[in-house]
């Protein structure tokens, strides 16, 4: 493609026994961009934290749901893009969570939207009411793994 | 699918929990059962060894986050070992070394549990 933008798809069902698939997709995608194994492990969690949110909040745990998450890359860019049709749920209210406070009161929420900022360069949500929601994981390649490449 | 195994041991009033595999959101609650027995049989001073852990995500920090008040209510501990570095970056993001006792090796941990039933 003239633009240099690669884009692949994977569909999965929203069931947490295809985490495991969706975190192998995206390490082979990762490998073949050039990141470093600390940043394919970091990049993997990321997206298994937001189809995670997806299964549990969008679609409240029903097993018959569609995941869609896509691999799109140029050349310094790897961009993880991962939508669903559910509920709508705002992960920009959840602030950084407070252990202490959540320990004392049983709370779990919050940890994986929080894990998803530390560990990506960026993250974005879009919501398209009725139809569907998206977020967007982004991780800039390091200038030192560019050079490495040469 | 992830693989995930627990392994149960006993001895000298320790129970030690040893995780292998993928914690995730689909394996998670295979840990909570096993909490969840130990708790039910009061069995309160426990360690839990990730040497063979591989991956853990939130949902899996979020078990042990369920089960340490009830622990420590009863004078007992959930006490972690032997982490990969991967593993143990995981923990640190979410800030679990204040609110947890983790330790390199299993007999650090054991040899912390000992000091405090002699006192």
């Amino acid at each position: 493609m003239a633009s240099g933008i690669k884009i692949i798809t994977k569909t999965i069902p929203s069931r947490t026994d295809h985490l495991s698939e969706v975190r192998a997709f995206v390490s082979e995608a990762a490998s073949a961009f050039g990141f470093s194994d600390e940043d394919i492990a970091n990049i993997s969690l990321a997206v298994d934290e937001a189809c995670t949110n997806i299964i549990k909040h969008a679609y409240q745990n029903a097993p018959d749901k569609e995941i869609e998450i896509s691999v799109i890359r140029n050349k310094k860019n790897f961009e993880i893009r991962i939508v669903d049709f559910g509920r709508q749920f705002n992960p920009q209210e959840i602030k950084a969570p407070d252990l202490r406070r959540n320990l004392a009161q049983h709370r779990r929420g919050g940890l994986g939207v929080y894990l998803m900022k530390r560990l990506m360069d960026k993250v974005e949500y879009s919501f398209m009411p009725g139809k569907h929601n998206e977020v967007r994981l982004i991780k800039y390649l390091q200038k030192s793994v560019s050079i490495a490449r040469r | 699918m992830a693989d995930f195994k627990i392994n149960h041991r006993e001895g000298e009033g320790v129970y030690v929990i040893e995780l292998k595999g993928y914690l995730d959101a689909h394996t998670a609650p295979e840990l909570e059962n096993a909490f969840q027995r130990l708790l039910n049989e009061k069995k309160f001073n426990i360690i839990v060894n990730c040497r063979e852990l591989a991956y853990i995500s939130s949902a899996g920090l979020g078990v042990f986050m369920a089960y340490i008040e009830d622990v420590r209510k009863n004078k007992g501990d959930i006490k972690l070992t032997n982490m990969s570095a991967k593993v143990y970056n995981v923990f640190d993001l979410l800030g679990f070394p204040l609110l947890y006792e983790i330790y390199k090796e299993e007999k650090e941990a054991l040899s912390k549990f000992k000091t405090i039933q002699k006192a």
